[in-house]
């Protein structure tokens, strides 16, 4: 079976952005709408090549701002198709508004973010500020580690969208320029593989249907809005197996498997680091390091940030000493990064907690180093020594 | 166009037991309109009065497919359901022609709307966009919009002893659509109901962007009896402050030339947003207004030569 296993396909040398734009080709969706923000721009000019070369059959619509990038993605999934978009930073925060009607409507619009520190001051660099700030909008998250998850996510997400069980949007993210600008070897799929692996788009009360008038968006009040609000949270709720079932198919065609967690070196972990996206990657050698050190160090990689894969989390984490969790993007005047508050809240009816301490690192698109990660890591073996937190926010990387 | 009695027969879009209030001019507009259409139609609405009076759950009143999703973007919402049909239409999934049509009140156009609504014209979807325009922000209780005329009270410009009334003439906002260089762009208001329905005729058989700008009086924040809507927007017409014409492909046409041009003053008169410009002080701004009117007028004319 030459499907087998990522035998089918070959290696190109891509960055994030230029990976993403070669799985949208592959996925030829029938409508993409986007407007260009530094890191994003370059995975559209791509597409909008493949447009001009006749390579795709999407209608791409150029708009005017991503306000309406969103808005016309919304009124393109609801009128019956297979819709994507892309943008970061600002961009995000200016779709924020239509981000929860998308969810609200049940559409599976699938979006790649680059992420990018949200203004101000403005910064085109790598932060989580913005995928974080639309973190309740009903939109499932998944975040990627390099170019080829990037990549292998942006097909995943498709289906996991336009799955009948779901019908909620996906964001999928890259690192701002730290994925998105970045060539790697990218193993990419035969374009008919990625064709059937989607599927054909199946219409859930599309408008275009003039037989069946379907309104969508209407006034809601008191009396049904928050019934809409409960099934909603049931909805996002129940995508975890949907999310699995679709990550193990991907890994039949492709060879790389996906769940909602990644685990490094975690078995017998005593003391582990918890990080999103390309950080993942660094954080991996801080490990290996340490490991060699004789240090009993682990790393557990959130891919899948919504639904919050509380379950799997407590699964990791409980066994543990000690976790450090890395936060990059900041909840002003919370208690801890949105990663932290997350894992802290999930843990916190564990029969034995383990120590858990926040840094927030990497904002504006300041290099993240292994010593960082390491000097993290010695911290919370050191905080489990004493038996006591003295600091439950710490910063990596900062000058001070 | 088709006879009255043929265009009765035609189904209702928008059905009764919507609940905008008694006396709107809006509801009338869209019913004219949507009367005009000789193929299936998608509409679109802007957040506002006809959004939220015509689709409060578990009910509707839109017998066709019917979106709406926010204020400022239903250019844009529009414009993607049209991009999925045209999708659909070039892969031989779609064959049947629809008309997509986006209703926005002045709010939802003159102001929030704008950016959204001259994006979607600059793109060349094909879709009408309706502006149905009481000249304020009436969904939320009468506040003043860039389609506001100058003197008007409303709750945002109230008149008081420093200032009579919004302050500000009004955008004209079909010249700035006419502009974009769209091939259809007309000013109607539903008083004259064959120029309505035969400019929607037109617009909806336009290959391209369309724009209607329609006056559509608010009983409540203009202050008139529900029973003078059509009357006092006629009165609009014959006194110049809303004429009705169109351009098509650039060529401007006058729709309606009203018998004798009235005075302003008997417009302003019948309405209780503008009591304040009849006190002595203020009777300069009446004057004002007359000859911002003229002006206008006489533009257009010029236009229509």
């Amino acid at each position: 079976m030459a499907k087998v296993m990522g035998l089918t396909g070959k290696v190109m040398g891509l960055n994030g952005n230029a990976a993403v734009a070669y799985a949208m080709k592959q996925i030829n969706p029938d409508v993409i709408a986007a407007y260009p923000i530094t890191p994003q721009t370059d995975c559209v000019e791509r597409f909008a090549e493949y447009v001009s070369e006749g390579l795709v059959n999407t209608q791409f619509v150029t708009v005017e701002s991503e306000h309406s990038a969103m808005s016309a993605c919304i009124g393109a999934a609801a009128a019956g198709g297979r819709v994507m978009t892309a943008t970061a930073a600002n961009g995000l925060a200016l779709m924020w508004e239509m981000l929860y009607i998308a969810s609200s409507m049940r559409l599976p619009i699938v979006m790649m973010v680059t992420n990018r520190a949200l203004s101000g001051n403005i910064n085109i660099h790598c932060d989580h500020s913005d995928t974080m700030g639309a973190r309740d909008a009903g939109w499932i998250q998944l975040f990627s580690e390099n170019a080829q998850e990037a990549y292998d996510n942006i097909i995943q997400a498709v289906k996991i969208a336009e799955d009948l069980e779901v019908r909620l949007p996906v964001m999928v993210t890259q690192d701002g320029f730290i994925i998105s600008h970045a060539v790697e070897q990218v193993k990419v799929l035969d374009d008919d593989l990625v064709q059937e692996f989607v599927g054909a788009y199946k219409p859930a009360y599309p408008l275009l249907d003039v037989t069946h008038p379907v309104t969508y968006g209407p006034l809601d009040l008191f009396d049904y809005y928050f019934e809409h609000k409960r099934s909603q949270i049931e909805a996002i709720d129940n995508c975890f197996p949907v999310i699995r079932r679709v990550g193990e198919e991907f890994g039949k065609i492709s060879g790389r498997k996906y769940d909602l967690l990644e685990t490094y070196k975690l078995e017998d972990a005593e003391y582990v680091v918890v990080a999103l996206g390309s950080t993942c990657g660094t954080a991996k050698e801080a490990v290996n390091l340490l490991r060699e050190k004789g240090k009993k160090v682990g790393l557990l990689k959130i891919r899948c940030f919504r639904p919050f894969p509380k379950e799997e989390i407590i699964k990791a984490l409980v066994p543990r000493r000690g976790v450090a969790v890395l936060d990059r993007s900041v909840s002003f005047g919370g208690f801890g990064g949105p990663v932290f508050t997350e894992i802290r809240s999930a843990l916190c009816d564990a029969p034995a907690r383990p120590f858990i301490i926040d840094f927030f690192y990497g904002l504006g698109g300041r290099d993240i180093y292994v010593e960082d990660i390491e000097k993290a890591l010695l911290q919370i073996e050191d905080v489990v020594q004493k038996g006591q937190v003295d600091q439950y926010i710490g910063y990596l990387g900062l000058r001070e | 166009m088709p006879s009255l009695k043929e265009l009765a027969k035609r189904k209702e879009m928008l059905t009764p037991g919507h609940r905008l209030c008694a006396g709107c001019g809006a509801p009338i507009a869209v019913r004219l309109i949507l009367m005009a259409a000789d193929k299936p139609v998608i509409a679109a609405s802007a957040t506002g009065c006809l959004e939220v009076s015509t689709s409060i759950f578990p009910y509707t009143a839109w017998d066709i497919p019917w979106i709406h999703s926010a204020f400022e973007n239903v250019a844009a919402t529009i414009a993607g359901v049209e991009s999925m049909y045209q999708a659909k239409k070039r892969k031989g999934e779609i064959t049947e022609d629809i008309y997509f049509v986006a209703f926005g009140g002045d709010g939802g156009t003159y102001d929030i709307g704008l950016q959204a609504l001259s994006g979607a014209l600059e793109r060349g979807h094909r879709f009408l966009y309706v502006c149905y325009n009481n000249e304020a922000y009436m969904n939320t209780g009468i506040q003043r919009s860039s389609a506001t005329p100058l003197g008007a009270w409303t709750t945002t410009s109230p008149e008081g002893k420093a200032q009579p009334g919004k302050l500000q003439w009004r955008k004209n906002l079909t010249e700035i659509v006419v502009a974009h260089g769209i091939p259809y762009v007309a000013q109607s208001a539903p008083w004259n109901w064959r120029d309505l329905v035969n400019k929607a005729e037109k617009a909806f058989h336009t290959d391209g962007p369309s724009f209607l700008n329609v006056l559509a009086s608010c009983n409540r924040g203009w202050r008139h009896a529900t029973g003078d809507t059509l009357k006092i927007m006629q009165l609009a017409a014959d006194c110049c402050i809303w004429p009705l014409y169109e351009v098509e492909n650039g060529k401007y046409r006058l729709t309606y030339k009203p018998k004798e041009k009235k005075p302003v003053e008997e417009w302003l008169r019948v309405q209780g947003r503008f009591k304040h410009l009849f006190a002595p002080e203020n009777r300069h701004l009446i004057e004002a207004i007359q000859a911002y009117v003229d002006r206008e007028w006489e533009s257009l004319l010029k236009k229509c030569e």
